[in-house]
């Protein structure tokens, strides 16, 4: 069970959170403007990457915000997480700085954040 | 290849098993150049190669697999069979892997064990029956066996189950496919890997394609690999959890998500477990290994990833209920618990034809039930790639359906309901 | 005091303190098992939880028969009961034994060359034959007797085994406040230094100092001390899975006493001290009942007194068995030889060996093994360093204890995503770059020498206590007497050529197996495990994966990283699912949702069904009336004159503020900005893929305020998908949603007399058809009771639903169900509300819609606000598919016999019987029994339904097809006459 960076309540069990996927997709503002093509990718096009995952969590049994969390869905390590509507963080360079020990306890700040 | 049977056996076994030889060839690295490169060494990937050689006529074939041949969901899944799906695309599609599964061990000369034993789906609520007859009938009418049995008729076939009313899910009836069952995986990679390498397909493993490229035109011309470049106008991407990363390098983004499939086993255990029973609203798959251990399929996190490794819960949820409905096993132990990736597509139904990069084909989105399909799968994807067209029977699981919206949403026509 | 116990119906005696290996040792009983494959005799190989050969079923009556548990971990009580199993008749005669003789022919994979003719062959006959071959012990029958708990737990410094050197993490952690969890699969707290018998720590004998630092532990509140607690598995964020053994000690425990306790610990900081597994050595008839560890007989013969033997040979390659001589030499059994394979034998343990009179020859291995159902001879020879055999000698034993070096347990650290490193001088993996927030101790990570594991743990503990956040002082280093250090070294490699030389003993694979599996092409040691099973036994290779490994690398010729090591997967030992399952179960299983009229229907004889988690009353049935008269009585009532409903499970929203009517026009397909406070509206909502994806009515209780309601079974993912678009799309709307479905009880009254019911009862206003319209909501109150009173139907009569606060339903409910039954009227249940609605032509999501249904599908285009720039999945209805020739559409069937029911799901044909090939045309979704109508009814799906109207088609039916006309969905008061009474 992951410890999930909620931004507003700091690091909770992952059985409070509800995972919502791929994020920084924003609905078209005028989908009637879209080809068929263009509205599938919208639809059903991810990116899926085995790296650093900008992705989408919902804390449905905490402060029931949705937020957006950066994760390397190959260590499962979260790198950061930041409310919706903000720019993504820049990813970590490389996944051999994932495995430092010293990114566990940045992860544990978050807590406090 | 020299020829398996009983009195090669006993032949070998009066002269020390001198005679046997390598199942396949593994050469160090890829030729130059093939007619046609199968990217992922697992079920679907040897069997699609296996079948352009065999069906085709294609032999200079290479399967390029990164890690060791099926190790993938090849070797990770429960082995379920079956084909009593309710849309007549997926049903056709399934039916076709299951005639193809009553032959396989003498097609391919390995004992692949497959074991028709019954695959039993159960019905805990009003809604669930509805479901089930549903599938039932359009089964009937499409050809495939899937008959329905009351609670007792279900007991009678599965002797473990109870039928206790006071039960949190109550068992209500249940659909049964005599002619599904469990088949031996790895067996399935091996035999199509030994029949393939007989008709002179090259299987390259610690071979992980690095790039796809593509001519001026657009089309593909060739792959690296961390074994070097190959040279070939035909791709067919059969990568499984990876074929997201695998078509990234062709600039196709796909509708996948990678998600962890975790699966367990028991300790061995005499014969107490006859078929193979399913229970959608509860979660729980379970069926006995000829070696004895209860084999229990769990879910998938609920996040995608490629790390192999979920969360414990996704465990003792999937044992909740398997406890629930055999309360006789709760004294039985875990022996080994495992994770495998899979991609899983908008509408839960697989992609198995061309992509808008010519040359390029992709075989994926078989989700958690990709193992039953694989003869099937091979097949047509073979006929795809070698007529740069599909086979009537994946016509309909093209990646465009995502733009029409011609979708085959098996999950969600057995949705919730009220 | 002494214990009596009985294995395969004879009773021994044992001692406290014995596990069942030992006592069963104690009584001169070696043969405990048989093997998976041969069913070769089998004793006990080790004295832990590394033990593949012991295995036995335990049965403390009553359904309390526990299968394939290893005698070496189960401890001795009064009155225990041990079977012995795989074997028939007995474990001394097995006729299974058969197969040992075919051994040549059952090679490793022979299945997979055989067995394949005629087609179909496989699974009736031979997979049989092998099935029942196959397995160990017998599946327990009936019900579980026992329950089992589970608790969550978080600390700063979880230290895993009690051996040297995770005592002292454990104390040196503890020491600076930090929250300790220490845990052992043991029954005692010591590990290695329980079978210690020279070492004195601090001046203190090690069974003393290991009793001292327990008592320091006790003392300290921050600790929490769990024995035979296995930590079975590693999971993310340093989550770590343990199984706690409550009962199954206890000769008679108390009911109340779970039986087993999963912990799931939250740890900041982790030490794994789980020391390391000694390596059998490989050589022909190595498996024999007597041959064993070298440090497991060492351990029977100081720890339980239980002498494996009297006259022992050892075996050996490195300086650690000649300990285990000397230990059992004290034992009173006699060593008759130490067989060194290696050519020198020079540190300080073989000269105390060589010094005590112990025959000690170096270059000498075991050849092979005598006996029958025991060793009785070691055929043992001189072997030069090119594998040849210089000299052999025939040594009578009755024990043989063996040495092939040490294998540190990595299981937890590899889980924990660390990197292996491999050191070619011991010739074992040791872990190396950590990816969790862990660290290892002593024997696990290559440490050795008494007091340099000490230091380990402690400097462990201390350091992770710091990173904990703790201030931590220097670890401690303790003095060490009389521990005579035992070097490391690497194994001396097995001869290549031998008879049954098996390396992993329960799944009885022996080297030549190995070899094969190379020799067929098997060349990662993935393949070579799955094609021979070696290491996939319960034991999970604890014994035998170095072994296996280091014969397959030396046969390709590569170093034995390059042919890599298998993946460690949890759990570590067998975990039993109760324990995992724990606490759920019935009721526990999945959480029963109920609504305040609940107990009120089940005092009424209602019968409920299971939708979600919610139990709804399905009908009511009086004196013997089956389901269908009841449906039927009920149904006839409410169209004559009034019935009562509990439709509290119907999902609830409130969505408020000033842009809630824009919001609202985003979320559904409706135009909602022109619905006046005080009407109601049929709210239809899509996913944005452009399908049906929830429904309900809608009441605008002011310009701000609307009451939305859902169904039972979609209230969560409406609510969800709102806030979703809410927080994420729009969140300039100024709009709270607010979950109301707990807090509404909603029952429904219906029926020609609905408001004949409802005059009397309400507070003081007009609810004539002129004041409240069909689709208008109030807000009032009942009874003194706060209302939101609905005119709304789903039966197609005048209807209400009268919303009251949850806690004043029951109130409401008796007042209502007074007036419905003095006006003729009755309570009715879900089947019957079905019923109703079909024969009106209502849809209910998720049986006539199933999440590929469209509105155009359904016939419920007309909802959609035409004017409306979007909405969610609004896009996604001009996709080609979406409006295509072809689609199903809504209709209803009627048979030419009007008391036939078609089957729901039954599939529709043009027709019948249908010859092969035959495509579907749709299929039956709703089909209902004669109930008003005088005749049955049903809908379906069907493709190009409203062209067809008028057609007879085929439905199918057991055995055979039935013709029926295909209809209009609205069976009832198409003018809607009724419903606006």
């Amino acid at each position: 069970m992951l410890l999930i960076p909620c931004p507003i309540c700091g690091a909770r069990p992952e059985a409070e959170f509800t995972y919502a996927g791929e994020a920084h997709i924003a609905r078209p503002v005028d989908p009637a403007a879209l080809d068929d093509h263009a509205w599938g990718e919208f639809l059903y096009a991810r990116t899926n990457p085995k790296g650093d995952h900008a992705e989408r969590w919902r804390h449905t049994h905490g402060c029931g915000r949705f937020f957006n969390a950066l994760r390397n869905t190959h260590t499962d390590r979260f790198t950061a997480s930041y409310l919706a509507g903000a720019t993504r963080p820049h990813g970590t360079p490389t996944t051999e700085s994932l495995d430092a020990p010293a990114m566990r306890s940045e992860t544990e700040q978050w807590g406090q954040a | 290849m020299k020829h398996f049977s009983a009195a090669r056996l006993a032949r070998e076994a009066l002269r020390g098993q001198s005679g046997w030889t390598e199942h396949w060839r593994s050469p160090d690295r890829p030729a130059h150049a093939y007619d046609a490169v199968i990217v992922g060494g697992g079920g679907h990937g040897l069997a699609t190669a296996y079948y352009l050689a065999k069906q085709h006529g294609i032999r200079r074939v290479a399967v390029l697999e990164k890690g060791w041949l099926g190790g993938g969901n090849t070797g990770r899944n429960t082995t379920i069979i079956r084909s009593n799906y309710l849309m007549e695309e997926s049903a056709a599609l399934y039916n076709h892997a299951v005639k193809l599964w009553e032959g396989l061990s003498r097609e391919l000369n390995y004992n692949v064990m497959f074991s028709p034993r019954g695959v039993m789906m159960l019905a805990h609520t009003v809604h669930d029956v509805q479901v089930g007859k549903r599938h039932v009938y359009a089964n009937q009418l499409a050809g495939v066996d899937n008959d329905w049995l009351s609670p007792d008729q279900a007991q009678e076939y599965c002797p473990p189950l109870s039928l206790d009313a006071g039960m949190r899910y109550p068992v209500l009836g249940a659909a049964l496919q005599r002619r599904g069952g469990t088949a031996r995986h790895d067996a399935v990679a091996w035999g199509y890997a030994r029949a393939a390498s007989a008709l002179g397909v090259d299987i390259v493993q610690n071979c992980e394609v690095t790039g796809i490229r593509r001519d001026a035109g657009g089309a593909v011309c060739g792959v690296d690999t961390t074994r070097g470049a190959v040279a070939t106008r035909r791709v067919g991407v059969v990568a499984a959890g990876h074929t997201s990363v695998v078509m990234a390098q062709a600039g196709v983004r796909m509708p996948l998500e990678s998600y962890p499939l975790q699966a367990l086993v028991s300790e061995p255990v005499k014969p107490c477990f006859p078929c193979v029973v399913m229970s959608n609203t509860i979660h729980a798959y379970i069926s006995q290994s000829d070696k004895g251990e209860l084999v229990i399929g769990a879910g998938t996190d609920a996040y995608t990833s490629y790390s192999q490794q979920g969360g414990l819960h996704i465990a003792t949820h999937t044992l909740d209920a398997i406890c629930e409905l055999f309360p006789q096993f709760r004294r039985m132990r875990m022996l080994r618990n495992w994770g495998g990736i899979v991609d899983v597509t908008p509408d839960r139904s697989p992609i198995i034809g061309k992509t808008p990069v010519p040359g390029l084909y992709v075989n994926c989105g078989w989700g958690t039930g990709g193992f039953k399909a694989t003869p099937g799968s091979g097949h047509v994807f073979a006929h795809t790639m070698a007529h740069d067209a599909p086979h009537p029977i994946n016509a309909p699981f093209a990646l465009d359906r995502f733009r029409t919206g011609q979708l085959i949403d098996e999950a969600a026509a057995a949705a919730v309901a009220h | 005091m002494s214990i009596r116990f009985s294995f395969d119906g004879r009773t021994y005696q044992g001692e406290p303190g014995d596990t069942l290996a030992s006592a069963l040792l104690a009584n001169g009983v070696r043969l405990m098992g048989r093997s998976f494959k041969y069913h070769r005799p089998r004793g006990p190989l080790a004295a832990g939880s590394e033990e593949p050969n012991a295995l036995v079923e335990v049965d403390r009556g009553g359904g309390a028969r526990t299968p394939n548990l290893r005698a070496t971990q189960v401890e001795l009580y009064d009155g225990l009961v041990a079977r012995s199993q795989n074997r028939f008749p007995s474990l001394g005669f097995d006729v299974g034994a058969v197969n040992d003789a075919a051994a040549p022919v059952l090679s490793a994979g022979f299945y997979y060359k055989t067995f394949m003719a005629p087609e179909g062959a496989w699974a009736k006959l031979y997979e049989p034959l092998i099935r029942r071959a196959a397995g160990l012990g017998r599946a327990p029958e009936v019900a579980d007797p026992d329950h089992y708990a589970s608790r969550y737990a978080h600390c700063d410094v979880l230290v895993i085994g009690s051996g040297p050197a995770g005592l002292a993490a454990a104390v040196g952690a503890s020491q600076t406040g930090a929250r300790v969890i220490l845990c052992d699969e043991q029954p005692r707290f010591g590990g290695s230094l329980l079978s210690d018998r020279n070492a004195r720590i601090d001046g203190m004998a090690a069974a003393d100092w290991v009793a001292a630092q327990v008592g320091t532990l006790a003392a300290r509140p921050d600790v929490t001390l769990l024995t035979r607690t296995t930590a079975f598995g590693w999971y993310p964020d340093n989550m770590i899975g343990l199984a706690q053994r409550l009962t199954d000690h206890l000769p008679d425990p108390d009911p109340a006493l779970p039986r087993e306790r999963l912990w799931q610990v939250r740890a900041k900081q982790v030490v794994i001290a789980a020391g390391a597994i000694e390596r059998p050595l490989v050589f022909s008839g190595n498996d024999r009942p007597g041959v064993m560890l070298a440090d497991a007989a060492r351990t029977y013969a100081v720890c339980y007194r239980a002498a494996p033997g009297r006259r022992a040979v050892i075996a050996t390659t490195s300086d650690t068995a000649y300990r285990a001589a000397l230990d059992l030499q004290a034992s009173c059994v006699e060593v008759a030889l130490i067989a060194d394979a290696r050519q020198v034998a020079d540190g300080p343990l073989p000269a105390a060996a060589r010094a005590a009179g112990i025959r000690v020859e170096t270059g000498m291995q075991v050849l092979a093994t005598r006996g029958r159902r025991g060793i009785r001879v070691a055929i043992v020879g001189h072997v030069d360093a090119d594998g040849r055999v210089r000299s052999r000698e025939w040594v009578r034993c009755s024990l043989l204890g063996m040495s092939g070096g040490w294998t540190p347990s990595l299981h937890l650290f590899s889980q924990s995503r660390g990197k292996l490193r491999y050191d070619a001088t011991t010739e074992t993996f040791l872990p190396g770059e950590s990816a969790a927030a862990e660290r290892s101790a002593g024997a696990c990570r290559g440490v050795h020498g008494l007091e340099d594991v000490l230091l380990d743990g402690a400097m462990a503990g201390s350091a992770a206590a710091h990173d904990a956040g703790f201030d931590a002082p220097g670890p401690v280093r303790r003095r060490v007497e009389g521990a005579m250090a035992a070097r490391w070294t690497a194994p001396v490699p097995s001869r290549r050529k031998q008879r049954r030389a098996f390396v992993d003993f329960q799944n009885d694979v022996t080297s030549k197996d190995l070899l094969l599996a190379t020799q067929e092409g098997f060349h990662s040691i993935e393949h070579v495990k799955r094609y021979t099973t070696t290491g996939m036994a319960t034991d999970q290779g604890k014994t035998s994966n170095m072994n296996a490994l280091s014969i397959v690398a030396a046969e390709l010729g590569r170093p034995v990283p390059a042919v890599g090591l298998t993946t460690f997967r949890p759990p570590y030992t067998p975990v039993t699912f109760g324990t995992l399952a724990a606490y759920s179960r019935g009721v526990l299983f999945d959480p029963v949702r109920t609504t305040p009229v609940h107990g009120w229907a089940a005092a009424h004889g209602a019968v409920f069904e299971d939708i979600g988690l919610w139990k709804r009353a399905r009908y009511f049935p009086r004196g013997s009336e089956g389901m269908h008269g009841a449906v039927a009585r009920e149904c006839r009532t409410v169209r004559a004159a009034v019935g009562l409903f509990d439709a509290s499970t119907l999902g609830k929203i409130e969505v408020v503020g000033p842009d809630a009517a824009e919001f609202m026009n985003r979320m559904y397909v409706n135009p909602w900005t022109k619905l006046a406070p005080g009407r109601c509206r049929y709210g239809l909502m899509l996913g944005e893929n452009g399908f049906l994806l929830d429904d309900g009515v809608a009441g605008r209780l002011a310009p701000d305020r609307f009451h939305v309601t859902t169904t039972t079974g979609g209230a969560p993912r409406v609510l969800a998908l709102m806030e979703d678009f809410l927080q994420t799309e729009w969140p300039d709307l100024r709009v709270w949603l607010t979950s109301v479905t707990e807090q509404w009880a909603v029952l429904a009254v219906q029926g020609p007399r609905a408001r004949d019911v409802l005059t009397p009862l309400v507070d003081g206003f007009d609810i004539s058809a002129a004041a409240m319209p069909h689709m208008s909501v109030a807000v009032g109150s009942i009874g003194g009771v706060p209302m939101r009173l609905f005119r709304v139907s789903f039966t197609g009569e005048l209807g209400f639903e009268v919303n009251v606060p949850a806690g004043h339903a029951m109130a409401v409910w008796e007042a209502l169900h007074a007036r419905v039954e003095a006006l003729g009227g009755c309570t009715y249940g879900t089947e019957a509300m079905h019923v109703l609605r079909a024969e009106k032509g209502y849809i209910i999501v998720g049986q006539e819609s199933d999440g590929t249904a469209t509105l155009g599908d359904l016939g419920l285009e007309w909802a959609i606000g035409k004017a409306k720039r979007d909405f969610v999945g609004k896009r996604s209805l001009n996709r080609p598919d979406m409006t295509a020739a072809g689609r199903r559409q809504l209709v209803g069937l009627l048979t030419a016999d009007p008391g036939y029911v078609l089957d729901e799901g039954a599939q529709l044909t043009a027709h019948a019987p249908p010859p092969p090939g035959t495509r579907s045309l749709g299929h039956v979704t709703s089909s209902y029994g004669e109930a008003t109508l005088g005749h049955s009814i049903a809908l379906a799906m069907l493709a190009d339904g409203r062209a067809r109207r008028g057609e007879t088609l085929y439905v199918q039916r057991a055995g055979g097809m039935v013709p029926v006309r295909v209809v209009d969905p609205v069976f009832l008061d198409p003018e809607g006459v009724r419903l606006n009474a």
